[in-house]
């Protein structure tokens, strides 16, 4: 009852989000029209909302032009992937300790991963360079991948204690009273528990390892044949002409995977990304 | 551990064990993550102050002490790149949390159609920033973009328009598409917390005939509010530290227009490889942020007196 609309409503609503969604999906609805549209109507002036030449060469023709496009969105997936478990592997131990147990120093501690979340790598890259080089791990995966954890550490230690808090104490206490240790207590009651939070934080760990590797790509890594795909693509340009329709075909393939993956997983990364930041 | 428990003697002195087995225990399991972070966060910030008192480039380092604070608080440009960063962190935050909570409440709205319409909103958080900067930079093109093509069919200017080409149009621009970038987490996370809120509330409200823009304005807001703190507090630190975004489209330009603090330094230091200066700038946007989030938790720790969470 409370929730019914009337129609002019309705309509208002509909009205609104469609300019909501216009705003967010405009760009991608953009890049697809250039991508369909032969380079030389690309550049027709004044702008034609509608050339009678569609055509998908351009998804055929990219992967002649950068040869290498294959292999930088792979290279984007795995650098994500290996971000996240490794990341993983520092957050979940410390997303532990910080929802269960009491210790000297824990709120300062605790401050200083968050303060971590006031940089970004981008005030650091001298010294981080140089980090980087000593321990010889320039031009290398690892040189976007080591930034990459230590900056998603905090989020990831953030997300997870929250989500930790919520599975009941009683629990962990009576298998403590059947005298199980508590390594065991963790890897046998808590974290069968905390799957969906690991998912959880899990994907969001993997969304911001995706969406910010360009930075350290260009920074720390030369190697051609391990760029990203945010680096990669700037092949595209650089050659005598842009070919835009081309390179935008290659965005919008190069984000496929992991836009089909998030579509399966949207529904939990909702609502347990969430779940921290409400009240129960 | 589980010798703690048998442990024999006073429940004191079993207690204290447990106490220091426990922190021990703690230790071990975040002191990793502790040490990793250390290295790759922490050395190099500390690096960065040492550098920040050097004149430093490719060719050594020598030490000057305060000179390159002392450049900066002298020269006019940095205090105008100080504003230009706070305004474009204000107005750009601002729009994300007005334009989140629209979104949120649009898609919070009983309608059909609704769970396909909050998908749709998450793609330009999930492709990588500087994918999405590449569809706005086609977007902002003056010959071939739609923006500039939809004002010449209107009539509004006469010729092609390059957003990116005049001072003020490529900050506004900028903006425009850092809030894009930030608007589906906002709004995601205002939408949660709006799901959250009882529907009680709501139905007693309702009963006693207040009306939506009421129910909204006295028990949406106010439920939210620790989210719209802290959503706030997060936005200003992204969009301070929004690099890629106006390097992409931009890289500061024109005549500086867009140039930010960390734009500034990434500049200095990257660009023109004067390491101590680029230090510097860094030096003080730690502080700047620092100063910011402080003053930020004081603020929440009152909001959340005043709306009564822990």
């Amino acid at each position: 009852m409370m929730d019914r609309y009337t129609k002019l409503q309705l309509v208002g609503i509909y009205a609104c989000l469609a300019i909501f969604l216009t705003f967010i999906l405009l760009p991608f609805f953009e890049m697809f029209m250039a991508s369909l549209r032969p380079l030389e109507h690309l550049f027709r002036s004044p702008y034609q909302f509608w050339s009678d030449d569609f055509s998908f060469d351009a998804y055929k023709q990219m992967w002649v032009t950068v040869p290498l496009l294959g292999r930088y969105i792979f290279n984007s997936i795995y650098i994500s992937f290996m971000v996240t478990g490794l990341t993983m592997i520092f957050v979940v131990p410390a997303a532990y300790a910080y929802a269960r147990l009491d210790f000297p120093f824990k709120n300062l501690s605790l401050g200083i991963f968050l303060g971590v979340n006031m940089f970004t790598g981008a005030v650091l890259l001298i010294p981080l360079y140089r980090v980087l080089r000593t321990m010889g791990l320039l031009n290398s995966y690892w040189a976007m991948i080591v930034p990459g954890v230590a900056f998603l550490i905090p989020t990831g230690i953030w997300l997870l204690r929250s989500y930790l808090e919520k599975i009941p104490r009683e629990l962990e206490e009576a298998a403590f009273v059947d005298g199980a240790s508590r390594l065991y207590t963790l890897r046998r009651v808590v974290l069968p528990l905390a799957v969906p939070g690991l998912i959880v934080v899990g994907v969001a760990v993997f969304i911001g390892a995706y969406a910010q590797q360009f930075l350290f790509a260009i920074t720390f890594n030369q190697t051609r044949e391990l760029q990203p795909l945010p680096a990669g693509l700037y092949e595209f340009i650089g050659y005598q002409s842009v070919t835009w329709n081309e390179m935008m075909a290659a965005a919008l393939v190069g984000v496929l995977p992991v836009m089909v993956i998030f579509l399966f997983l949207q529904k939990y990364l909702v609502a347990g990304l969430t779940a921290g930041a409400v009240k129960e | 551990m589980t010798d703690v428990m048998h442990a024999e003697g006073g429940a004191t002195a079993r207690r204290e064990r447990k106490a220091i087995s426990e922190s021990l225990f703690a230790w071990l399991l975040v002191g990793p993550a502790m040490i990793f972070i250390a290295v790759i966060v922490a050395w190099p910030l500390a690096e960065t102050i040492r550098l920040s008192f050097m004149e430093a480039g490719l060719g050594g380092e020598k030490f000057v002490g305060l000179a390159n604070y002392e450049d900066l608080a002298g020269s006019r440009r940095f205090h105008q790149t100080i504003v230009r960063t706070f305004y474009w962190m204000f107005l750009s935050v601002a729009l994300k949390l007005v334009l989140g909570l629209i979104g949120a409440t649009l898609l919070n709205a009983a309608i059909p159609g609704r769970a396909l319409f909050r998908v749709l909103v998450m793609p330009p958080w999930v492709i990588p920033i500087a994918i999405g900067c590449i569809g706005w930079l086609w977007l902002y093109n003056g010959y071939f973009g739609v923006l500039s093509g939809v004002m010449m069919h209107l009539g509004i200017t006469d010729g092609p328009f390059e957003f990116l080409a005049h001072k003020q149009s490529a900050f506004y621009s900028a903006i425009a598409t850092d809030v894009w970038v930030g608007v589906p987490m906002v709004t995601l996370f205002f939408l949660a917390a709006m799901q959250g809120v009882s529907r009680d509330l709501y139905e007693a409200a309702w009963v006693d005939g207040a009306g939506r823009w009421y129910r909204f304005r006295r028990i949406t807001i106010p439920q939210i509010m620790p989210v719209i703190v802290s959503m706030s507090l997060l936005s200003a630190i992204f969009t301070f530290n929004s690099f890629e975004i106006i390097w992409i489209l931009t890289e500061g330009g024109p005549r500086g227009a867009t140039t930010t603090l960390i734009v500034d330094t990434y500049k200095t230091a990257i660009g023109n490889y004067k390491f101590g200066e680029g230090s510097a700038r860094a030096v003080i946007i730690v502080l700047l942020l620092g100063l910011f989030s402080l003053a930020y938790l004081f603020f929440l720790n009152k909001v959340n007196k005043k709306y009564g969470v822990k």
